[in-house]
């Protein structure tokens, strides 16, 4: 039946107006795909999604903060009172708290999770050295989004162990007076911590977080995932058959050509 | 590019063992930091001989290749009299290319004008950002003295907790406490020890070692906020919780991980009534009481030397 086909190539057609409106102008489907349906090494496996439940953490954290954000109030007086406001009151308050307050060791423990996986599968090394340093500056940023928001709750823990923490950093040589004068915002623990700390963590430091994990994706893109090594076409061993690009050691040369290199 | 560079093979780095020396060095460094100065001398020597031993190793192949004789200058490039410019490698290649004689050509001047202003507007618009943050740091903090009421509330030779404002217009968060004992008269001066109550080691509230009698607390209300008095007895001096730093009654450390003596309150007597003000540091107190002879220092963080070689570490110090 002629008109049946008809009318679904119609709807075909006009579901998929839409994204062929938005891939001439923007390119973005296609750049979606791109990043998305990339070729990875037929040997790796769970081991490689660490990175994924890493960046996974981190947007939880990102969504509970900024909706804990709604409802909390960085000011000494009122701050314990507005955690206790969004633990008692708030609808669901107890559980994005939770999964606020839980999650974020859960995001450093992902982190050296990943980076052991990175390490021992030595896949840090070459072509792969700039990821591992962009992943080695992601982490004391982690932990600094970890130090700063342990104030935030504004109890007894809370202020104690943010002056031993700011304390330890004031015994640094040299500079490490002025960095805890830096971070308590003067001489004293008070009311400018608190408005300091809440604004480093959650709009510097987040900031600083995402520019880094896209600079890290980036790069995972264009590099390729490495194989395992116990993979028979691991980088640095003998392969059977002669390599995908002539020229290249890759295992998954990227399609850019990154390592045609003048012979 | 690399030195050298196999068809279809991974480049890898040549094993070198100067990198595990480094290493042992940084240790030796660190290690000698805490336990003795020519230890850490040796691992300065250790990391310098491998640090230099490994970048030797590493640029090795690069070395050389210098050696290998470069085609002199005028070669088969230039060579040619009157060729065309060079292929387009670069965005210019739309624009005629600068004239023989020209050596300042209008583009460089458009790129050099647009980099200088950009970075003289960054640098506007950053200044004023930078400075902001950081002032606080550079900030001298007036203190006015604090009231703590009438000196006939400290019994001669008793503490007396003692918690105050230290900026009444913070308000509770400003809340201190000062572990006060009036030492009698000395050349008919009263004599004072207004011990801080921040631990030497990383800031902590130290707390008596012994009792506080709360049934005598006494509440004043000054001038400059409230005040409460409590009488203790810190037979065992004070200690802190958090990683057990001691100190007897005179502030002294006795045991644990601070590095000095408890801070003290400057002090002052008007019409009778007990006034604190600044805090100042201090390494330790020798003898006791109203004559004890106290080592003074300019006040300085938790944690960090006044004396000994340790205070070259903190050269400066923020004001206070």
């Amino acid at each position: 039946m002629p008109g049946k086909r008809d009318r679904k190539e119609q709807m075909k057609a006009a579901a998929l107006y839409p994204l062929d409106w938005l891939e001439e102008r923007s390119g973005l489907v296609g750049g979606i795909k791109y990043f998305l349906f990339r070729k990875v090494p037929g040997d790796s496996g769970w081991w490689h999604t660490l990175g994924s439940a890493t960046l996974t953490a981190f947007l939880v954290q990102l969504g509970t903060g900024v909706i804990l954000a709604f409802y909390y109030k960085p000011d000494p007086n009122s701050a314990y009172q507005s955690v206790q406001h969004i633990t008692n009151d708030v609808t669901l308050g107890w559980l994005v708290r939770g999964m606020h307050r839980w999650g974020a060791s859960v995001f450093i423990i992902l982190i050296f999770f990943h980076m052991a996986r990175v390490f021992l599968f030595g896949a840090y090394k070459y072509p792969r050295e700039l990821n591992w340093i962009v992943g080695a500056l992601l982490v004391p940023l982690a932990l600094l989004e970890g130090f700063s928001g342990y104030l935030l709750p504004y109890d007894q823990t809370a202020y104690w162990a943010t002056v031993v923490g700011i304390n330890i950093n004031g015994t640094a040589p040299f500079l490490g007076p002025f960095l805890a004068s830096f971070l308590r915002g003067g001489s004293e623990i008070g009311p400018e911590t608190l408005a300091r700390f809440y604004s480093i963590h959650m709009l510097l430091l987040p900031g600083a977080i995402l520019g880094l994990i896209g600079l890290h994706l980036y790069l995972v893109v264009r590099l390729g995932v490495s194989s395992p090594p116990w993979s028979k076409e691991a980088a640095g061993r003998e392969r059977d058959e002669p390599p995908a690009v002539p020229g290249s050691g890759l295992v998954n040369p990227s399609p850019r050509g990154v390592t045609k290199r003048p012979d | 590019m690399e030195p050298q560079q196999g068809q279809g093979k991974p480049h890898l780095p040549p094993p070198s063992l100067w990198p595990i020396g480094f290493a042992i060095g940084i240790v030796c460094i660190l290690v000698g930091l805490i336990v003795s100065w020519p230890a850490a001398a040796v691992g300065a020597v250790v990391t310098l001989v491998f640090g230099f031993l490994w970048v030797r190793d590493v640029t090795g192949g690069y070395r050389r290749r210098d050696v290998v004789p470069v085609p002199a200058a005028g070669g088969p490039e230039s060579g040619t009299e009157g060729a065309p410019a060079p292929p387009a490698a670069t965005g210019e290649a739309g624009m005629p290319g600068p004239e023989p004689g020209e050596r300042f050509p209008r583009s460089v001047f458009l790129e050099g004008a647009t980099l200088g202003l950009g970075s003289v507007i960054a640098g506007i618009v950053t200044v004023p950002i930078v400075g902001f943050s950081i002032a606080p740091v550079f900030q001298h903090v007036h203190h006015d003295e604090i009231d703590l009421g009438p000196i006939t509330n400290f019994k001669e030779g008793q503490f007396v907790v003692t918690t105050f404002l230290r900026d009444p217009s913070e308000g509770e968060i400003s809340r201190r406490t000062a572990y006060i004992r009036n030492n009698g008269f000395i050349d008919k001066l009263p004599s004072f020890t207004v011990l801080s109550n921040r631990c030497a080691h990383l800031g902590c509230p130290v707390q008596p070692n012994g009792p506080m009698f709360e049934k005598q607390k006494i509440q004043e209300t000054t001038k400059t906020g409230d005040v409460t008095l409590i009488p203790a007895l810190p037979a065992g001096g004070f200690g802190c919780p958090c990683h057990g730093g001691q100190y007897d009654q005179e502030g002294n450390r006795t045991a644990g991980p601070p590095v000095r003596a408890l801070d003290r309150y400057e002090f002052y007597i008007r019409n009778g009534r007990l006034a604190v003000g600044r805090t100042y540091s201090v390494s330790h107190v020798d003898g006791a009481g109203a004559s004890a002879k106290i080592h003074k220092y300019k006040e300085t963080g938790p944690g960090e030397h006044v004396d000994g070689p340790e205070q070259w570490f903190y050269p400066l110090q923020p004001p206070t």
